[in-house]
């Protein structure tokens, strides 16, 4: 596998890349593939637009909060490596190498994909869902569908259920424990082709 | 003295193996074979080259980037948002018998939005698929680094060949292709005889296709010919690129539709109207949907005029799916006759990138490609059925060609290559998921606000209950 590096060498940050997360060379190449081709003026770096252009994404209901995931406010350019390293969440949980010394989380932990997902709720990165975050994801996911007070119907009970010290918000804490049943390996990963 | 004396002889040697071996057989009709012949040496030398690049890469002990032809991801049946979502809940054994939201369901988008991030069915259609075998070409290379001093003096032969060889011999018959086309459908639009005009306009037609189609080195097959197109009906096929008019005219004629150009376009199509009848349109009378429907309805209820040729798609896609299909030729009403056109990339990708090349650029690597090769085949007529609306049978027509073709069915519409998806779309992805959240039963009731509240006391009821 070492000696796979070696096809890396054009790509930026590639040796990095390949201990940092868990990609194996060929995907990181393909990767950087995808990359190139998203970003069609040829800059390196990648703009909000040019992931916009990806239909599948426009038509997403919360296609703008993925957007913003991968731009937190105040960075307006994406580089290839933290490209990646965002993408890195999807990786199912086993396909970590185990590296001697590794300091953080890796980002497909269990734990990790679940920031993730706290972080789609909670835009204001305050640590904590509040219900009027809530109540904008809701709209994002039903649109004029529903009224309003079906909204606030679900968006109450949504926080009444998860809700456990009752500060009217949901902590990262709360939020885990209330999906603590679900398979979130199996929900929040892609199979990558090896 | 010396030197003219060899550059004359030359020339004059090359003009006449021209004549002799493509510019004769084309305007009998006959083919010697020459082609078939240089494509299968081809092929022997594509796969001995792919051979050593592996060995080369085996050797020095590294993976040799095969380009992955299916994507990034592992393709899995696509499920419905229902079914997705159920699929959520499910793993994390709710008991909930009523649809209610979950905090996890925005795993299911969000996993969907970061796939699409990574790899979509629509983004890569306007770009040149890859390619298993190395075909020679930088422009379908990615293993630069295993290539050894034997391949690169192929991939040098190969070049000389291409742009020393074929391209100055492509381009002459291109040239005499046009000036013959120019030539001889003023002289035939002369004549007084409508039947005589007739006659000589098609074998004009046919020669000139034919020279052209030889200038590019096209190995055509055409399938099913007893389907051809006949007079009174539209021809639709898939589109690739602009070359796909040649292709199509080489082996009968059609009229064609288009916008009027100027410059050395416009002269040609003038040309062409003179023998037989084109419709060309002006660039204000393009928006004007019903003019064009009217003249595509007058040249069908004609039946002495030859089929109109029309590309659907609006747009040039990179033949591995066929994408929507514009619904105003299917509302004229005639007999449809869908034509499926599959290159094969291998000896040079016909796809035009219109976003990429302009059309000198593009006809430049056309004729420094190996060789241009493809099938056609001829689908049996269509006809709009009992209740089935333009939309409806444009999608039966779409399916049938995707099918014989070998090509993915898309709904999306080529011109996302331009443009942004419609609201709409997202507001079905919203609509669908309302469905699963707030139940069958209470679509369409949004506006009775009165009745919500009381329906969803009832929720709280129940699953107070439980």
């Amino acid at each position: 596998m070492g000696s796979n590096s070696s096809n890396m060498n054009h790509i930026p940050d590639g040796q990095q890349l390949l201990q940092d997360t868990g990609f194996s060379a060929a995907q990181i190449i393909r990767l950087y593939e995808r990359f190139e081709f998203l970003d069609k003026d040829n800059t390196g770096h990648l703009r909000p637009e040019d992931l916009e252009t990806v239909p599948d994404l426009d038509m997403n209901p919360i296609g703008a909060r993925i957007i913003g995931a991968f731009f937190p406010p105040g960075k307006e350019t994406l580089d290839f490596g933290s490209f990646v390293r965002i993408l890195a969440h999807f990786l199912p949980a086993d396909s970590n190498r185990t590296r001697a010394g590794a300091q953080q989380e890796p980002a497909n932990s269990t734990t990790g994909k679940l920031r993730f997902a706290f972080q789609l709720y909670d835009q204001d990165r305050d640590g904590k869902i509040s219900r009027d975050e809530l109540l904008q994801v809701l709209r994002s996911m039903l649109g004029l569908q529903v009224t309003e007070e079906q909204l606030q119907c679900i968006a109450e009970r949504a926080i009444q259920e998860a809700d456990a010290d009752k500060d009217d918000a949901i902590s990262f804490d709360e939020f885990r424990k209330s999906l603590e049943k679900v398979d979130i390996d199996h929900k929040m990963s892609i199979r990558f082709l090896r | 003295m010396t030197w003219l004396h060899f550059l004359s002889v030359s020339i004059t040697v090359w003009l006449t193996l021209l004549f002799v071996f493509t510019i004769v057989p084309a305007v009998l009709g006959v083919s010697i074979g020459i082609r078939r012949l240089y494509l299968t040496t081809l092929l022997k030398i594509f796969e001995w080259a792919t051979l050593r690049m592996e060995m080369e890469a085996k050797e020095k002990n590294q993976q040799l980037y095969k380009p992955y032809s299916s994507g990034i991801i592992v393709k899995e049946p696509p499920l419905s948002l229902q079914q997705g979502i159920q699929e959520l809940r499910g793993s994390a054994s709710c008991l909930h018998s009523e649809p209610e939201f979950e905090m996890a369901d925005i795993f299911y988008f969000c996993r969907r939005g970061v796939e699409s991030i990574v790899d979509d069915e629509v983004t890569k259609r306007f770009s040149a698929q890859e390619l298993e075998t190395w075909n020679l070409l930088t422009r379908s290379h990615y293993n630069f680094r295993h290539i050894s001093l034997r391949l690169t003096v192929l991939w040098g032969l190969g070049v000389l060949i291409r742009y020393g060889i074929l391209l100055p011999l492509r381009v002459t018959l291109a040239a005499t292709g046009i000036s013959l086309i120019l030539v001889l459908t003023t002289l035939v639009g002369f004549l007084p005889s409508r039947e005589l005009r007739f006659f000589l306009t098609e074998k004009v037609h046919v020669m000139c296709y034919r020279i052209c189609v030889r200038s590019l080195t096209a190995m055509i097959t055409y399938h099913n010919r007893e389907n051809k197109p006949k007079n009174g009906g539209i021809c639709v096929a898939n589109h690739t690129t602009p070359i796909d008019v040649i292709i199509l005219a080489n082996d009968g004629c059609y009229s064609l539709i288009g916008q009027a150009h100027r410059g050395l376009l416009g002269m040609v199509q003038r040309a062409m109207v003179k023998s037989s009848p084109h419709i060309w349109f002006d660039r204000s009378e393009v928006k004007d949907r019903h003019l064009v429907a009217k003249r595509l309805s007058d040249h069908v209820a004609d039946k002495t005029k030859q089929p109109i040729l029309i590309f659907p798609e609006g747009t040039c896609i990179n033949n591995t799916s066929v994408m929507m299909f514009k619904k105003g030729s299917f509302e004229i009403g005639c007999t449809v006759y869908p034509v499926a056109i599959k290159y094969d990339p291998l000896f040079g990708d016909a796809f035009w990138n219109s976003s990429k090349f302009g059309m000198v650029n593009y006809l430049l690597r056309m004729m420094s490609s190996w060789a241009i090769v493809c099938s056609v085949w001829y689908l049996p007529p269509m006809n709009r059925e009992e209740g089935e609306d333009a939309v409806q049978f444009a999608n039966r027509v779409k399916a049938a060609i995707a099918a014989q073709g070998g090509l993915v069915d898309l709904i999306w519409d080529g011109g996302l290559k331009r443009a942004k998806v419609k609201d709409a779309f997202k507001e079905e992805q919203q609509k669908l998921y309302s469905k699963v959240l707030v139940g069958e039963q209470e679509q369409g009731d949004n506006k009775s606000s009165e009745e919500n509240p009381e329906e969803d006391k009832s929720y709280h009821g129940s699953a107070n209950g439980q």
